[in-house]
């Protein structure tokens, strides 16, 4: 008897105990948490913005890196303040939408070709070489065009590995939509998406994924965020760029990529730039936002809070990007990005004068 | 645990019932009788228990429709769409909207069967070992652990072990053979897969043999039987059904194992040429393209995999119960 009422009791102090737990953390509600989702690649500087500005202003975002559909998807849905894609809303998915949304974009990233080959020689690529790689046309290393435009370079008679992704990705947005632009054979049997029917190749998991099948299997050539060819030290060429100039991918040359013709609405691939010294297989990554705020039941505070941290990420909180590996964005694109803040309303008024 | 016969009912109390602060043993004795007589301690009576259990059961089956439901409700814009030729077409393209389910059927087939054969290669002769030779001892309890220990592993655990470990191995094969080095495909899915799916058919192997009844072996030893002959000729046939359901659950596992399939399988979109393709499975696409997937009709192709599978699953368990009632000799 007395042990079992000992347990009772026990019993009932811990279910008192959870209930006030639960009740509690409704009321720390109070404090302002902003939330979001979307993209993975820009992700580590997301982290790190939100973290430097939480400890400036006070102001938690929480942002869930599942990746730009899933980023969309919860847009779409109402459930985030604002989300986080590498890859822009299509017409139809914008018609598909119960509000006009705003792309303004936060930072760049360029995408590279690396490749597995011993003695990690440097070797240089053309917009149609990459393109006939990928379609499957060109399988060996020692191709007759390749060797062409590498002529100091012995390379073997192996057969070519193509090493793509396997799940969604932003990544795959850019390069595709940069093959889509110089080749017309990849526009019209592939086409550009986040996921693709590809011709051939084996597929890995996110960019580590990719990397660490090219960097394992002998003869693979693949494609990756600029970034994680950085960190893992993988090869990877200069590429040759609209202007005629093989460019290698840097953080400069990336954001020199977006010193074009920028359009007021920011949708714009920055693949294939028409600037001389811009790296061609780059891209932005933007912040999809409502254009206006008034929406789930959202109060006019919360809305002043989203634009002045969208507003903080394009201009103070650039200054995080380069020492993380992520090309900063041009002064062009900051100032089409502020008179795209400049016109979020709340109800149809203006919240950023 | 105190056993007390009293009169019609033998009733096994737990011990904190005996904590009555009584004075003798009588009055003690006396107490549980009242109790067992008017049923258990809680109030509880035998149909109401009964009653509880039904409700328990008829839960699981209704949970089961439940996923069926909504798996084919959401799956709808997709039927609509395609309809049967889904499960024929081989292509999946998500820029066209155009989807089929056909090389992933395969892919999934393919490595989950050949992940079978390989496994039921070493966890018979382990169920053997373990039920009949040395099911005593030290040693056995080592196996018996190590082996529930492999079906502890997480499964992104036998992933990354099957890139890093094996891939190098079979990449060196290929190699040798001449073929594409890719070092992922089928061979290694199956062989990763193998290896998870040896823990269940083996425990249960491995049970089954051990009860079968000791006067069955001992006759056939006494009629001069080999050891070997008794296993083959006595243990084997009667055991028979409880080791086919033993791997009819390892098939089950294998169907359904996503994580380390993705990680090793090549994730390619073709319907796999050779046992060293690189290929692709239902729940691989499903873990790779989920969280992306815009588009509804994306989506909901992406669902109707999820249902073919389930429909699969479903399929190969019942046929494999067929299986096991027209072996059924002992349990």
């Amino acid at each position: 008897m007395k042990r079992r009422s000992k347990m009772v009791k026990g019993l009932k102090l811990i279910t008192i105990v959870s209930i006030l737990f639960v009740f509690c953390g409704m009321g720390l509600a109070k404090d302002v948490e902003l939330t979001a989702a979307g993209a993975t690649f820009p992700y580590p500087l997301y982290s790190k913005m939100f973290d430097v500005y939480n400890k400036e202003n006070g102001i938690k975002v929480n942002y869930q890196a599942i990746g730009s559909g899933g980023g969309i998807r919860q847009l779409i849905n109402k459930t985030v303040d604002f989300a986080g894609s590498d890859a822009i809303m299509s017409d139809k998915e914008l018609a598909e939408a119960p509000a006009p949304i705003l792309h303004i974009p936060t930072c760049a990233g360029a995408v590279v070709i690396t490749y597995n080959l011993s003695g990690n020689p440097q070797l240089k690529f053309t917009p149609d070489i990459i393109a006939d790689i990928f379609l499957g046309k060109i399988n060996k290393w020692n191709d007759r065009r390749l060797a062409e435009i590498n002529p100091g370079v012995k390379l073997p008679d192996m057969a070519m590995t193509v090493v793509h992704r396997s799940d969604g990705s932003g990544t795959t947005f850019i390069f595709s939509g940069y093959l889509s632009k110089v080749s017309s054979e990849w526009k019209e049997k592939v086409g550009s998406g986040t996921s693709l029917n590809w011709p051939t190749g084996l597929g890995g998991k996110g960019n580590p994924g990719v990397a660490g099948l090219v960097q394992q299997t002998p003869g693979s050539i693949g494609y990756v965020e600029l970034i994680y060819a950085l960190q893992n030290k993988m090869p990877y060429g200069p590429v040759k760029n609209k202007k005629g100039n093989f460019v290698t991918a840097t953080l400069a040359s990336t954001s020199k990529a977006a010193d074009t013709n920028l359009p007021d609405d920011m949708k714009v691939m920055l693949t294939d730039t028409d600037a001389p010294d811009g790296y061609p297989i780059s891209g932005f990554t933007w912040v999809l936002a409502y254009k206006d705020l008034n929406y789930g039941g959202r109060t006019e505070e919360k809305a002043k809070d989203v634009v002045k941290l969208l507003w903080w990420m394009t201009h103070e909180g650039q200054k995080y990007a380069e020492p993380l590996d992520y090309a900063p964005l041009s002064k062009k694109a900051v100032e089409k990005a502020e008179k795209l803040i400049k016109s979020i309303t709340y109800n149809g008024s203006v919240i950023m004068k | 645990m105190i056993k007390e016969r009293t009169d019609s009912i033998s009733v096994e109390l737990p011990e904190r019932v005996g904590i009555l602060m009584d004075r003798s043993a009588e009055d003690f004795l006396a107490k549980i009788r009242k109790r067992a007589m008017a049923g258990w301690k809680f109030g509880l009576s035998e149909s109401s228990f009964r009653k509880i259990l039904s409700v328990a059961g008829a839960f699981v089956l209704l949970l089961l429709l439940a996923i069926f439901f909504s798996l084919l409700i959401a799956s709808f814009p997709a039927i609509r769409n395609f309809g049967i030729q889904f499960l024929f077409s081989s292509t999946w393209d998500p820029v066209r909207n155009e989807f089929g389910a056909f090389p992933f059927i395969v892919g999934t087939l393919a490595t989950s069967f050949l992940a079978l054969i390989i496994s039921v290669v070493f966890s018979l002769p382990i169920s053997i070992f373990l039920g009949e030779y040395s099911a005593q001892g030290s040693m056995a309890t080592f196996i018996k652990s190590m082996i529930e220990l492999l079906a502890g592993v997480p499964s992104v655990i036998y992933g990354f072990c099957g890139l890093f470990l094996l891939a190098p191995v079979v990449r060196t094969l290929e190699m040798k053979l001449g073929v594409a080095p890719y070092g992922v495909g089928i061979l290694t899915a199956s062989l990763v897969l193998s290896i998870m799916i040896i823990p269940y058919s083996a425990s249960i192997g491995r049970e089954v043999i051990s009860l079968v009844p000791s006067d069955l072996k001992e006759a056939a030893l006494s009629l001069g039987g080999t050891r070997f002959e008794v296993i083959r000729k006595v243990i084997l046939p009667y055991a028979g059904s409880g080791i086919a359901a033993g791997i009819l659950l390892s098939l089950g596992r294998a169907l359904g194992e996503t994580m380390a399939v993705t990680m090793v399988i090549g994730n390619s979109n073709f319907i796999p040429k050779s046992i060293f393709s690189p290929a692709n499975t239902l729940a691989s696409v499903i873990a790779n393209e989920f969280t992306e997937a815009t588009g509804s009709l994306y989506l909901s192709s992406l669902i109707e995999l999820g249902l073919v599978l389930f429909v699969v699953t479903t399929v190969i368990n019942l046929m494999g119960k067929w299986i096991v009632r027209r072996m059924g000799v002992g349990e």
